[in-house]
């Protein structure tokens, strides 16, 4: 019989199960004075590794800290935060091979630090100049980059999700030893995306990372009013995946949990799902203050639990990390972010050509006729189009 | 050249597209050894294996969705809406994400590679939830192509086109005639262009356009004119997005008159567009309005399926009162 369940007993009075049925565990390394748990599976990491874990998320506290600050200038129009969740981040891509790809949601500007997309890269994008990869066309941290694997973000929350398992299958098919990680929050594991994407890849068969930050809140909906079940994790074994959670403040924890992940997946070609809880220490993002739905003690609560604090203070014990070193890495990269700014801001937009550009592999016949008139109307009044008047 | 009927026609150049490209795949609701529920992909699990043409659980916004990340990867991807009346839960998925993978990401990734084929239409006794004829949802949105074939000779070279065309594709087939339509069809492998119209007849007095299963209609309704002495010019604009301006606005200078024909329902229907756009282009051309003969403003009917649809006759009365206008 195809459609059996797995558990064969029968009981024979009604009986119903319910979230506490599934005792979901939670991993940890890392305690909070940086010293590890007695017993604890450490990951495969090294003081190469670890070092370039650590800057990455330092680099990505001060790109948030500047940027948030630029958008306050009204130098950008929008930004959102990784703090709070940078163990999450940072630990799960810190996991991957180069050649895996990545499908972010939009918090994950740490993974794709951590690919080596560059300081001027960053501030191109944000700042929408003719650098910028994407041409300009998104909002403020819609990164994306082919040369890095990371996916171009798009705004509407869960598309991502069965998209990734599409890249996992393809990566399957083409015999590619690579797997494919797809983040995304809690609130977005309500969309139906969640449910398509997740059930292909267990049902197809796909080596596809399902990496959930459970950070808390989703704007401002906090998770009591986004699930009723037992989190995110139980839905991964419901479909029929392997699935773990962590604390997502734990870089070590993190960092096993992906590490296995990975190996699992490519093995088995097979999909894991893993559930970070983790909190989102920042808003939602640079529109929204969470003074509005959340208390200060929440976020002082949560502020002992910096995932990054807790790193430094284990790579301090390892004698990998010292405080003047850490002072200094700060330093580098607020001169180094800021100077960014100040160039970036500086170059001019894309050039209108543009805007008929990669809506097809080539421009059709009404494109070419709509941008002609627009750059003769543009002529005509070239004080009311600024951006692009001087240069058509 | 073999005679066939549509749906063999569109199985060949599944079969001929795969044949000459490993990356491709077939997938979507019972499209694996059942071969889809009208068989479009008959034999296709069985000549190319489990893996190039395989079943999906059944989720058409999972099925856009991975059909994206599939060809974002760099694969081609030929994904099968089981109808085109359940396209609805991908929308999503093709106008925000297909639609646009190319220019948001300023061409880092796109999803060339993808092509939707989905059955359309009405004249099935199908009711509402298998007669529709979506296309003008999608028009709408740069980004995609829009194709609908006549018939099984337009189908396979269409197909062929629409699978290799560099960008998303929505390919609409009629399916009213999957199994009605049968003609001679080109052995092996050839391509019809895609955004281009075609003139299939010639004629002086009035140009009528239509696409898909229409096609059949305002051929019967223009041999109706003929022997009023109407002379018609009938075009089949084949891609609706791009569409083929110049060859349309071409014959309707000639003839000075356009009735435009389709399925779908006439408010907001593609109809609009063209007549919007011939009226600009060949406004001192026009001698009389232009004219559409669409389907009724409501939801496709079941019992009343002959009444809702623009038939030949509704057609051929368009046409004597856009003549003696």
């Amino acid at each position: 019989m195809s459609n059996a369940p797995l558990n064969n007993e029968t009981v024979h009075r009604v009986s119903f199960l319910d979230k506490a049925s599934l005792h979901i565990p939670i991993l940890r390394i890392l305690q909070a004075d940086g010293t590890t748990y007695e017993n604890a599976v450490l990951p495969v990491i090294d003081q190469e590794l670890a070092a370039k874990i650590y800057d990455t998320c330092i680099f990505t506290r001060v790109l948030d800290e500047r940027m948030l600050g630029a958008q306050r200038q009204g130098r950008i129009s929008f930004y959102m935060t990784c703090i709070g969740e940078e163990a999450a981040v940072v630990g799960s891509a810190a996991a991957l091979d180069k050649n895996d790809v990545i499908l972010a949601q939009y918090r994950e500007q740490a993974s794709l630090r951590y690919r080596g997309f560059t300081t001027e890269q960053f501030m191109n994008q944000m700042f929408s100049n003719e650098k910028d990869l994407g041409k300009g066309r998104q909002m403020p941290i819609h990164y994306g980059c082919s040369e890095l694997n990371y996916h171009t973000i798009s705004s509407p929350l869960g598309t991502q999700i069965p998209q990734a398992t599409g890249v996992a299958f393809s990566q399957k098919l083409k015999g590619e030893r690579n797997v494919t990680i797809c983040y995304f929050g809690e609130g977005a594991a309500s969309e139906g995306d969640f449910h398509a994407g997740l059930n292909m890849a267990a049902v197809l068969k796909a080596p596809v990372i399902f990496f959930c930050r459970n950070n808390g809140y989703a704007i401002s909906t906090p998770t009591e009013e986004q699930f009723a079940g037992n989190g995110i994790a139980s839905r991964g074994v419901g479909y029929g995946m392997h699935t773990i959670r962590v604390d997502g403040n734990d870089m070590l924890a993190v960092l096993a949990a992906t590490q296995q992940a990975r190996a699992y997946a490519l093995e088995n070609n097979a999909p894991v799902l893993i559930e970070a809880m983790t909190y989102r220490l920042g808003a939602h993002s640079s529109s929204d203050d969470p003074s509005g739905y959340r208390s200060k003690e929440e976020e002082a609560k949560w502020q002992q639990h910096d995932p990054v604090k807790r790193f430094k203070l284990w790579l301090i014990n390892k004698g990998w990390l010292k405080e003047a070193d850490d002072t200094s890495i700060y330093e580098k990269y607020r001169e180094e972010v800021l100077a960014a700014v100040k160039v970036a801001e500086k170059l001019p937009v894309p050039h209108l050509d543009q805007i008929i550009e990669d809506v097809y592999d080539v421009p059709t016949p009404a494109l070419k006729k709509q941008l002609k008139e627009l750059k003769e109307h543009i002529s005509k009044y070239p004080k009311a189009y600024p951006k692009s008047a001087g240069r058509l | 050249m073999a005679q066939m009927n549509m749906l063999h026609a569109i199985n060949e150049a599944l079969s001929i597209a795969m044949k000459a490209d490993e990356r491709m795949v077939v997938f979507g609701e019972d499209v694996g050894h059942f071969g889809g529920v009208f068989r479009a992909t008959s034999g296709l699990q069985e000549q190319f294996g489990r893996d190039r043409c395989f079943n999906t659980p059944l989720t058409e916004q999972g099925i856009a969705g991975f059909a994206n990340g599939l060809a974002a990867n760099g694969m081609t991807a030929v994904a099968e809406i089981q109808f085109a009346d359940y396209i609805f839960p991908a929308f999503d998925q093709i106008v925000n994400e297909s639609a646009k993978f190319r220019y948001r990401s300023g061409n880092e990734f796109n999803v060339g590679g993808l092509t939707y084929r989905t059955p359309y239409g009405g004249g099935i006794a199908g009711g509402h939830y298998h007669s529709q004829s979506p296309e003008a949802y999608f028009t709408q949105t740069p980004g995609l192509k829009v194709v609908v074939p006549r018939n099984p000779e337009q189908a396979k070279g269409l197909l062929l086109a629409a699978i290799r065309d560099p960008n998303p594709v929505i390919f609409f087939e009629p399916k009213r005639l999957y199994r009605a339509s049968v003609g001679d069809v080109p052995e092996g492998d050839y391509q019809i262009e895609l955004g281009k119209a075609d003139v299939v007849k010639q004629g002086s007095d009035i140009t009528v356009l239509a696409w898909g299963a229409q096609m059949e209609i305002v051929e019967k309704a223009c041999d109706m004119a003929a022997k009023e002495g109407i002379s018609c010019e009938i075009i089949d604009l084949r891609t609706l997005s791009p569409w083929d301006v110049d060859t349309v606005a071409k014959s309707v200078k000639k003839t000075g008159r356009l009735v435009i024909n389709h399925e779908a329902p006439l408010t907001g229907g593609f109809a609009g567009e063209i007549a919007a756009t011939i009226q600009q282009e060949c406004f001192l051309y026009l001698e009389s309005p232009i004219s559409r003969v669409c389907g009724l403003d409501t939801p496709y009917p079941l019992i009343h399926e002959k009444e809702y649809m623009p038939d030949e006759f509704k057609t051929f009365e368009a046409i004597k009162a856009t003549m003696s206008f």
